[in-house]
């Protein structure tokens, strides 16, 4: 026991956790954006592998991996946007169409995949690590959390920037109407379907970020179904932080720590099989789900296709 | 009638057409994938009799999905059950071949699938009928924590000391569901077909299944009729999960006869739309799963000819779902007579 | 400044606004008066936006305009306050008077909270910027959405059944508030039923009936008439002088020592205070009043869907506290709800079904809990039958049957077997004539029958034409109870009215 405390291990698992974390980050800020407007983005899931895919895509072909970022973001918004006309605009059902979108990207991706890649399975290039000059000197949590590549900084910045946005800006306020009373946002002459189908078009597109980061800085390859269940568990992150982005910054290290334990326990000499570190994210996410679960307060229209007339 | 074509059989084509769509795109031929998915899946002897033993599995997760849609609940914890329930019939039924005469070894070992795959609902359950919790979410986490879990247990646990491979103990052709008469197709799937026209039935004609349909139908018009609607969500997810966990038991007792390792068919999602498409009824869907088993059976042959993955089948569900939904609002809107 | 030019409104089945020639002047409070179903709610609708007229056109200082959306509306001046809050409930006051700015700025929070303190003062009142809507009382919230209109530029507010759920403090605060913004030059819109309020607030009044003017009472009519000889005009006006068709068949004796079939005793019904309630045998026991002051939640109290807080519920002298829904039903009673696609049936079911549904798995239409099919069809031909329902067959779904065909389903369904007490709401509510008039006699039959019936209705014909005795629900408590007779219209009218209170 002793051997978990000390400093290598302690800065392994911060190291292996921020890693693990920022794909969950950009997943539950994605889906707070939808969930705050009154739309359960089932299909995150799966914009978060089309973002994965097209990320490690282009990052390989063009050699940059910034082009990939932009790949993976465009990617997943461009899933968003099947779920934003038929959804948002024709009023399908949220849930229906979200399943059918995780499991055609799944499909794609999949076959997309072996077309391409299957004979050589390449990898892609170490992204550069950004030295953050004293922060970086700080003991234990110095290495772990300040010597990372320029985009964990950059995914960070998202939450400041996501809280600016809903706390002080017009948009964050019609956000909050669009999902608290749809009919009130109407009424204030604003439209509800650019509203609410915007913020599917951003969730697709920070997902897609978080896949693309899945894929070019987590695994350095694209394997199929590789976001694994990261984005349902962004929509739980969601669910919890009840409206505020630095909530979501806090589950999803929670959460990015039980996905990378595996190598601290090596560093700490501790030997417990993969598999069972494998349950315990998921099993962290029932057990958070049980004890917050009936504070989870979710927007009153959330799910609620809005019709103008229809009170 | 015509509505009933334009309705079920259109979407299903179009899926077809429009995957084929994809295929080409992707540099392979669309006519020689499904003419070698028909030929391998259907037309050849032992191709029909795999399709047939095939169907199994989606049957019982299709009448543990419609079970739920039913009565508004969407479990989407099927893989997680199905796999807990194989992994644990797995185990047992070797144990149990040496004891008890075969009949009851096979019954004892369904009835334990079923208990397992209820038991893994529990927790959603609860957390839907006491806290609110949306049990899309929870249903999907008890999928991941399932397939994990069984992971575990099939190395750690069940592991066959007696191979390399990790895997469970493999339970003998003579001790596993007999064939039907004297072909190779499995009796799991009398199995299959029987469970879902009892649950048809259920559903259809009793008295239970009329209170479920009527929570999925509206809750408010529930609670006017006096139903206990709380007690009847716990059946309904104790119901619903016993049938995946009973798919997982007939796959292992009829097809598998092991579990290995990182082993998961992964039905639950993929059979979603062809519920759908089969109006959440059990008898249309037995003819839908047949389709489905064999574009996997023939899909796998084509896979290995045309070098195109089995994932394919992925796509075409999720063509179809789309479809479905659209041609499903188009139809709403014809009838009301315009837009909303 | 603005003026109804003929405006026509049509929905399916009935006329909402019939050739309206109304105009509405700056610096005026003009009250419209009308009862439910007159046809208020469809002209605010047409005036914010909401809708647009089928015929005649609206006038805006003389010129001719057209309001598609709310938006237009907004710009054109009209500001509006609804019946039900239109603020969002998470959302701070100086939030939401900022909503629908451009979206990328900094909402002006200060700058607004500026402003408001400045209309706050000139109109006398209190608000804090930063409360929270939901935490808000619901004049407060009233508050709210006028500062918004005004801070939005409005110079014709409308305030739809503003003071419905207001407490009469509140409600004259809020009458010294528009007379305040009249005094600004504003033009004052203010749709009540409520006639004291009427007179005290408004300097015109305009009565709405079916649709149509039925008449206007001038300011100069207004300040020099005496208001009792007005109020007795206006009543005219608002509920006519049409004479029940048939009146109430005559309450059959009560034998010494008879209990009533129904009571509830010191029922306690949510926030509501105690109500008290006995109904004899043969006996139309009618509770008129204004939708939503807790009609629905009395019944379902008394159904056994929602529990009661306290009290008793006894029929035949049986305590019913423990029993559920389907028991009570069982013991004879019964209730034909108002929502009837929403609550009473299931609209993809067959109509077969919708007849049992609060006796499944009873004998002989389930054995073992299996469906048995002729048993369920002989009993539904039956019903049909019996109760004139037009349909193609038995196994339509219900959801297909005209209104009309509907309620005669619920009726079916809760009329037969044992019943002993039956509780009405709303049930003539969106029939036509000739099935409201079948709808009644339905119910006077029941109550020859020897039922014991509680009619809890909207429609004051209805209620008079039907009832031995009538009572007022305001608030959810029962405000007063009269025998029906001559003098009852004007009774209940005044009580309805909020003059009695």
């Amino acid at each position: 026991m002793a051997a978990l405390l000390t400093q290598n291990f302690i800065t392994a698992l911060l190291l292996g956790a921020v890693t693990a974390s920022i794909p969950l980050l950009l997943a539950g800020l994605g889906e707070q954006i939808s969930e705050k407007a009154g739309v359960l983005n089932i299909g995150i899931e799966g914009m978060m592998l089309m973002g994965a895919y097209a990320g490690f895509l282009l990052a390989y072909r063009s050699g940059s991996p910034w082009l990939g970022f932009a790949a993976g973001a465009a990617g997943g918004a461009a899933v968003a946007a099947i779920m934003a006309l038929l959804c948002v605009f024709a009023g399908l059902n949220q849930v229906v169409i979200g399943i059918a979108l995780t499991l055609g990207v799944q499909g794609l991706t999949a076959l997309l995949h072996h077309v391409q890649f299957s004979q050589n399975y390449p990898r892609l290039a170490d992204f550069g690590v950004l030295k953050l000059p004293a922060l970086s000197a700080i003991p234990v949590l110095g290495p772990a959390l300040f010597q990372q590549p320029l985009c964990v900084y950059l995914a960070w910045l998202a939450v400041p920037a996501l809280g600016a946005i809903f706390r002080a800006t017009h948009l964050g306020l019609s956000l909050q109407a669009a999902g608290d009373k749809p009919a009130a946002l109407d009424a204030a002459g604003v439209d509800v379907v650019i509203i609410r189908g915007g913020a599917v078009l951003a969730t697709g597109l920070m997902a897609g970020l978080g896949g693309a980061f899945m894929a070019e800085i987590g695994a350095g390859i694209f394997v199929p179904f590789m976001t694994n269940g990261n984005g349902f568990i962004g929509i739980v992150l969601a669910m919890l932080a009840r409206g505020k982005p630095w909530r979501v910054l806090l589950g999803a290290m929670l959460f990015g720590a039980c996905l990378s334990i595996t190598t601290a326990l090596q560093v700490a000499g501790i030997d417990v099989p993969t598999d069972v570190i494998q349950m315990l994210p998921f099993a962290a996410v029932l057990l958070a789900l049980v004890i917050f679960g009936r504070q989870a307060s979710l927007p009153a229209a959330l799910g609620v296709h809005y019709l103008r007339g229809a009170r | 009638m015509s509505r009933i074509v334009l309705t079920a059989f259109l979407p299903f084509i179009a899926a077809i057409i429009l995957s084929g769509l994809v295929l080409w795109l992707l540099g392979a031929n669309p006519v020689a994938y499904y003419t070698i998915v028909v030929q391998r899946g259907l037309f050849s002897t032992g191709g029909l009799q795999a399709s047939a033993t095939h169907m199994a599995a989606p049957l019982l997760i299709g009448a543990s999905l419609i079970v739920a849609f039913r009565a508004g609940i969407w479990n989407l914890g099927g893989d997680g059950q199905f796999l807990l329930a194989a992994v644990v019939v797995a185990a047992a039924a070797p144990n149990m071949a040496g004891i008890l005469p075969r009949w009851a070894a096979l019954s004892l070992c369904l009835a334990l699938g079923a208990a397992v795959g209820a038991a893994w609902s529990v927790l959603p359950a609860l957390l839907k009928a006491y806290q609110g919790v949306n049990e899309i979410i929870t249903t999907l986490m008890m999928t991941f924590l399932g397939v994990s879990l069984a992971n575990v247990l099939v190395k750690l646990v069940f592991a066959d000391p007696h191979t390399t491979v990790p895997q469970t103990r493999t339970l003998p052709v003579a001790d596993r569901l007999p064939h039907v008469f004297h072909t190779t197709i499995s009796s799991g799937l009398l199995v299959g077909v029987i469970t879902i026209i009892l649950v048809q039935l259920v559903m259809a004609r009793t008295a239970f299944g009329l209170k479920l349909r009527m929570v999925g139908a509206s809750q408010k018009a529930a609670l006017h009729a006096g139903l206990p609607v709380p007690r009847l969500i716990f059946s309904v997810f104790g119901l619903s999960a016993a049938l995946a966990g009973l798919a997982g038991a007939v796959d292992i007792l009829g097809v598998q006869g092991n579990v290995r390792a990182d082993w998961n068919p992964a039905y639950t999602l993929t059979v979603v739309p062809l519920v759908f498409l089969a109006r959440l009824n059990g008898f249309a869907a037995i003819p839908l799963m047949f389709l489905f088993a064999i574009l996997s059976i023939g899909g796998e042959s084509a896979a290995r000819r045309l070098g195109v993955p089995n994932q394919f089948t992925l796509v075409v569900m999720a063509t179809l779902l789309i479809l479905l939904g659209v041609s499903e609002t188009l139809d709403q809107r014809r009838r009301n007579g315009g837009p909303g | 400044m603005l003026s109804l030019q003929g405006v026509t409104k049509r929905y399916p089945g009935v006329v909402a606004n019939d050739r309206l020639f109304i105009d509405f002047a700056a610096g005026e409070v003009h009250v419209l008066l009308g009862e439910n179903g007159a046809g208020k709610s469809t002209l605010v609708a047409l005036l914010s936006g909401l809708q647009t007229p089928d015929q005649g056109f609206i006038l805006l200082n003389g010129a001719r305009q057209v309001m598609k959306n709310p938006a237009q509306a907004l710009r054109h001046g009209i500001g509006t306050v609804y019946q039900h809050s239109m603020l969002v409930p998470s959302l701070s006051v100086a939030e939401n008077i900022a909503l629908g700015g451009a979206w990328w700025r900094r909402p002006d929070l200060p700058g607004i909270a500026a402003r408001m303190a400045t209309i706050c003062q000139d109109i006398g009142v209190t608000l804090d910027p930063a409360a929270i809507v939901g935490t808000l009382s619901l004049g407060e919230q009233q508050q709210v959405e006028i500062i918004r209109a005004l801070l939005r530029g409005s110079r014709f507010l409308i305030l739809d059944e503003a003071t419905g759920m207001l407490t009469p403090n509140a409600a004259q605060e809020l009458g010294a508030l528009m007379r305040r913004l009249a005094q600004r030059g504003l033009a004052v819109l203010f749709i009540t039923h409520k006639l004291r309020e009427a007179l005290a607030f408004g300097d015109r009044i305009s009565v709405l009936r079916h649709g149509r003017l039925a008449g206007q009472i001038s300011p100069e009519r207004l300040a020099g008439t005496d208001h009792g000889q007005i109020s007795a005009d206006i009543v005219h006006l608002m509920f006519g002088s049409a004479q029940s068709a048939a009146g109430p068949a005559p309450v059959p004796a009560a034998k010494a020592g008879d209990s009533p079939v129904l009571q509830a005793i010191a029922l306690a019904v949510a926030h509501a205070p105690p109500i008290d309630l006995a109904i004899s045998a043969g006996e139309i026991f009618g509770i008129a009043g204004i939708d939503g002051n807790g009609q629905k939640q009395f019944a379902e109290a008394l159904a056994g869907q929602s529990p009661a807080q306290g009290g008793h519920i006894l029929l035949d002298g049986q305590d019913l506290a423990a029993l559920t829904v389907g028991e009570r039903h069982k013991k004879g009673l019964r209730y034909v709800t108002d929502d009837r696609l929403g609550e009473g049936t299931i609209g993809s079911f067959p109509i077969s079904l919708n007849l049992l549904f609060k006796n499944l798995a009873d004998r002989p239409f389930w054995r073992h809990g299996i469906e048995q099919p002729a048993p369920i069809h002989a009993y539904a031909e039956q019903q049909v039958a019996a109760f004139d329902i037009r349909t193609p067959s038995v196994d339509t779904p219900i959801g297909k049957l005209s209104g009309g065909n509907i309620q005669k389903v619920l009726l079916a369904r809760e009329l037969s077997g044992p019943a002993r007490a039956v509780i009405f709401a709303k049930p003539t509510n969106g029939l036509d004539v000739q099935n409201t008039i079948a709808t009644r006699q339905r119910i006077r039959a029941a109550a020859s029958g020897g039922l014991a019936i509680l009619l809890i209705s909207t429609d004051l014909d209805e209620i008079l034409e039907l009832s031995h005795r009538i009572a007022v629900m305001a608030g959810g408590r029962l405000v007063g109870v009269v025998e029906n007779g001559p003098d009852a219209r004007r009774e209940v009218g005044e009580m309805m009215s909020g003059l009695a209170e």
